[in-house]
């Protein structure tokens, strides 16, 4: 008898035509899956063709945005975008390290565990439900109990310059930290929760503080997750597009004041996409949204990769 | 493997012959050679990592499914061999129960769906013939009188000893002819193991029993043969009272005194 | 002494910064009492019989409700669910059960990117693709929200079958269940509670979806006539009326927040306790 040399992998083994077929089901599902996101890109930047013809490389470089001219650049947007979102992030990341250090290590389990559920519900509230609220309470509230305060005592700076309305850069970034701090604490409690115990009590068996040990034992071990939750976190705030809408005031300007009202790429869609009537101006408007694409998908490649690596360096 | 061929031909069940595997690079078994005799009881047993388990893995063809997992040699079971090229995995472990370290009835899952879930799937849809296999499996798993007035609880509410005995009614429903056990008490209480280890010295009367433990003593009171690995090789294969007894092998006496 | 002294810094440093961490704590999660408080305040009074089963009556004009807004965002996330849950979790099953596969770590990062693109990037995608051509309806608003719900269903269901552990997988193949089966009728159905939870999660996540609706389905002031028209749905409706300046329409929206927030709390509270109570046996092993 010859020996039969067997060499089978755990997909080739099936003989039997109905697991060929529900391999084959399942495999076409998630091939179709994958083509139709790749079309997206595709799809939506032939669309934008039009745009990025007409005013080159200009489009990104010239902050003017007008129907009536029918000129149109995104850079005013693409400021206005960055900015809300840088200004999320600082006032989101100390509070999500914060409170993810709060739950995962000092609070007792029936806090932990309660505060816990509040921030996930807070991440379940619809973006359409901060907007309201941004754009009736939380607006009015900066108009007359905080702008005054900081126009007044702060007035010199550029960045508190120029007349307040509540709405506006201030009040976006507000929103946007609010509505990032779920996602980024809870990517940042997973991480912490990879920290072997063992690392904790060798570094607090040296003789240092809880402090210290969160600083040395788990901020520094888990930087690079950390990394990849504000990486995420702006990648969100980025995209955020109706409460922004709601509360940014939606006018297009370059100002430093975080009073002035502005735009993001998101919030222009929002407000002109289905009003546009000129082929120019969808061009343009698709083209700002097809940037917007790509940006957040370079944003969120970044962080997937950065807690890909993450949770390798956990399983090793 | 220098038994009296001529004589155990016909009472011969399984034949392994030059079986050797590998999980990608690293080899898990070379060249083992072994018959397994009808209606005796097989232990498999060394330390760890020396391939008990992948050889009964191999033994129902569930090697194949880890990945990167393959293997050389042929496996003789009535005179077919099951890694026949055109041969289907599937169709022989209908043939060959196997039951698992750590009890696993399946979730979500009755009592009764657990053990009937294998003959619904060859095609007996009759109720009542139904009824009467479950019954069977679960008396021959002497669980019957255990879970006769709550047949539609699920599996999982059952306890460790109760829920290892479900998976052994489960498997003796199709009515295999060879039951494969890979450690089957290491999850269960002393109690439990008792009368597991009294149920596969009634369960040989009707099928092959191959089973892996790691438990010397369990293998002295169990089993009719005795298979001995070490390293991913067969080191010695005996009868069981004789492999305590006179081993053959210098390694054999090594380990059942203990010095390994 | 200076060492005393130093330790004492530290000491108090520590203290500082262990009452920083949980005032920041406290922080982050008073946000959620203050828009609950309001939403509650503002929205509970909007709600009514007519809120359900009248159209809006326009600005000035007593009564009205939302029940066109309510029906559209029923029929588009149904219509999303019809072709997205399948969909989603067959992306799950591929993602857990043929996880060798070379296409796997590819949609594993399509997935997850998918999962994180501005939904309203998705609904310029949909405006390209159908808008465009065949004009706002239902079934573009329904195409967008199962693009959105698809990756969500697909990781859920993903996370929830690789916690089945491997033996229960073979267990059943060496019974001499062939894979597919294996997989329907047995790791399927054993997680079918917690599927059943993700799945309902995930409507929650796209009912109160707004940006990729706005121009796919629109919008419509009355009961559409048919899913190729124009489509009001809730979220757009709350959206439309919070920028309308009339106070009337204004409380609207905030019913209509109400409305959608105690929908997503109810589904968030029942699920979860779902799972507190079917947790199954296996779940401790991971």
């Amino acid at each position: 008898m010859k020996n039969l040399h067997c060499q089978l992998s755990s997909l080739k083994s099936d003989v039997h035509f109905k697991d060929q077929l529900f391999s084959f089901i399942v495999k076409s599902l998630a091939f179709l899956f994958i083509s139709l996101f790749f079309s997206m890109a595709v799809i939506i930047f032939f669309k934008a063709w039009p745009a990025f013809k007409e005013f080159g490389f200009s489009f990104f470089t010239n902050s003017v945005w007008d129907s009536w001219k029918q000129e149109f650049g995104a850079l005013a947007l693409i400021y206005g975008t960055l900015l809300s979102s840088l200004l999320a992030l600082l006032i989101a990341v100390p509070v999500s390290i914060a409170l993810a250090l709060f739950l995962n290590e000092i609070a007792p389990r029936w806090l932990s565990v309660s505060l816990g559920f509040i921030v996930e519900m807070l991440a379940a509230i619809p973006s359409i439900v901060y907007g309201l609220w941004g754009l009736f309470i939380l607006a009015p509230f900066l108009r007359e109990h905080v702008q005054p305060f900081l126009s007044l005592h702060f007035g010199g700076l550029p960045l508190f310059s120029g007349p307040y309305y509540g709405i506006g850069m201030m009040c976006a970034g507000l929103i946007l930290a609010i509505m990032i701090i779920p996602t980024i604490s809870s990517l940042c409690k997973e991480v912490f929760r990879a920290v072997p115990h063992a690392n904790k009590e060798a570094v607090l068996s040296l003789g240092t503080t809880r402090w210290e040990m969160f600083k040395v034992a788990i901020l520094k071990g888990g930087m690079s997750g950390i990394i990849g939750a504000i990486v995420l976190g702006f990648g969100r705030a980025f995209g955020e597009t109706m409460a922004v809408t709601m509360v940014i005031g939606n006018k297009v300007g370059l100002s430093s004041s975080l009073f002035a009202p502005s735009q993001t790429m998101a919030s222009v869609l929002a407000t002109q996409y289905a009003e546009a009537d000129t082929r120019l101006h969808l061009a343009s408007l698709t083209a700002a949204g097809f940037t917007l694409f790509i940006v957040s998908l370079l944003f969120n490649s970044l962080s997937i990769l950065f807690l890909w690596k993450m949770k390798k360096n956990i399983k090793t | 493997m220098s038994f009296k061929k001529g004589k155990m031909k016909q009472k011969t069940l399984i034949e392994v012959k030059a079986l050797s595997a590998w999980f990608k690079k690293s080899q898990a078994l070379s060249n083992i050679n072994l018959l397994i005799e009808k209606n005796k009881v097989t232990a498999i047993i060394g330390p760890s990592g020396c391939g008990k388990s992948t050889f009964i893995r191999c033994l129902n063809r569930l090697h194949e499914e880890v990945e990167g997992a393959y293997l050389k040699g042929e496996v003789i079971l009535e005179g077919k061999n099951i890694y026949d090229l055109g041969s289907d995995p599937v169709l022989i472990r209908r043939n060959i129960g196997m039951v698992f370290q750590k009890p696993n009835p399946f979730p979500g899952m009755s009592i009764y769906d657990n053990v009937a879930i294998g003959l619904k799937l060859s095609g007996i849809k009759k109720r009542s013939l139904l009824d009467e296999r479950v019954e069977r499996s679960l008396r021959n798993a002497a669980l019957w009188k255990e879970v006769k007035d709550h047949l539609s609880r699920s599996g999982q509410s059952l306890s460790g000893g109760q829920q290892q005995r479900l998976c052994i009614a489960r498997a003796l429903a199709v009515n295999p002819s060879v039951m494969l056990m890979d450690e089957p008490t290491s999850a269960l209480e002393p109690i439990s193991t008792a009368w597991i280890e009294e149920l596969i010295q009634k369960l040989k009367n009707q099928v092959t029993v191959v089973f892996v433990t790691h438990n010397m003593q369990q293998a002295a009171r169990v089993s009719d043969r005795i298979a001995f690995f070490l390293n991913g090789e067969l080191v010695e294969f005996n009868k069981t009272s004789w492999f305590f007894t006179k081993p053959k092998h210098s390694k054999s006496e090594d380990y059942i005194t203990g010095r390994f | 002494m200076r060492d005393s002294f130093y330790y004492f810094f530290r000491k108090t440093y520590n203290k500082i910064m262990l009452l920083l961490i949980f005032l920041l704590s406290l922080l982050a999660t008073l946000p959620f009492f203050y828009i609950a408080y309001f939403v509650f305040q503002k929205g509970f009074s909007a709600i009514n019989w007519d809120f359900f089963t009248k159209i809006p009556s326009g600005p000035g004009i007593a009564g009205g409700g939302l029940a066109n807004g309510i029906l559209g965002s029923a029929v588009m996330v149904g219509m999303a669910c019809l072709a997205g849950l399948p969909w989603g979790v067959f992306l799950g099953v591929f993602l857990s059960e043929y996880r060798f596969h070379p296409l796997s770590k590819l949609l594993r990062f399509v997935v997850d990117l998918s999962v994180s693109t501005p939904s309203i990037v998705i609904g310029i995608f949909i405006y390209s693709l159908l808008v465009s051509f065949f004009g706002f309806s239902a079934y573009a608003g329904a195409m967008a929200l199962m693009l959105i719900l698809i990756p969500i269903i697909g990781k859920s269901a993903e996370e929830i079958l690789k916690m089945v552990p491997n033996h229960i997988r073979e267990a059943g193949l060496a019974l001499g269940l062939p894979r597919w089966k294996v997989i329907l009728q047995i790791l399927i159905p054993g997680t079918v509670a917690m599927l059943f939870s993700g799945v309902i999660l995930s409507i929650a996540r796209i009912a109160g979806e707004t940006a990729p609706l706005l121009f796919t389905s629109l919008g419509n002031q009355f009961f559409s006539k048919s899913l190729n028209e124009p489509t009001a749905s809730l979220p757009v409706q709350i959206y439309e009326f919070s920028k309308s300046g009339f106070p009337d329409l204004e409380a609207m929206a905030w019913g209509g927040a109400f409305l959608l927030i105690s929908f997503v709390f109810f589904i968030n509270f029942s699920t979860r306790l779902l799972i507190f109570i079917r947790k199954p046996s296996y779940k401790n092993e991971f």
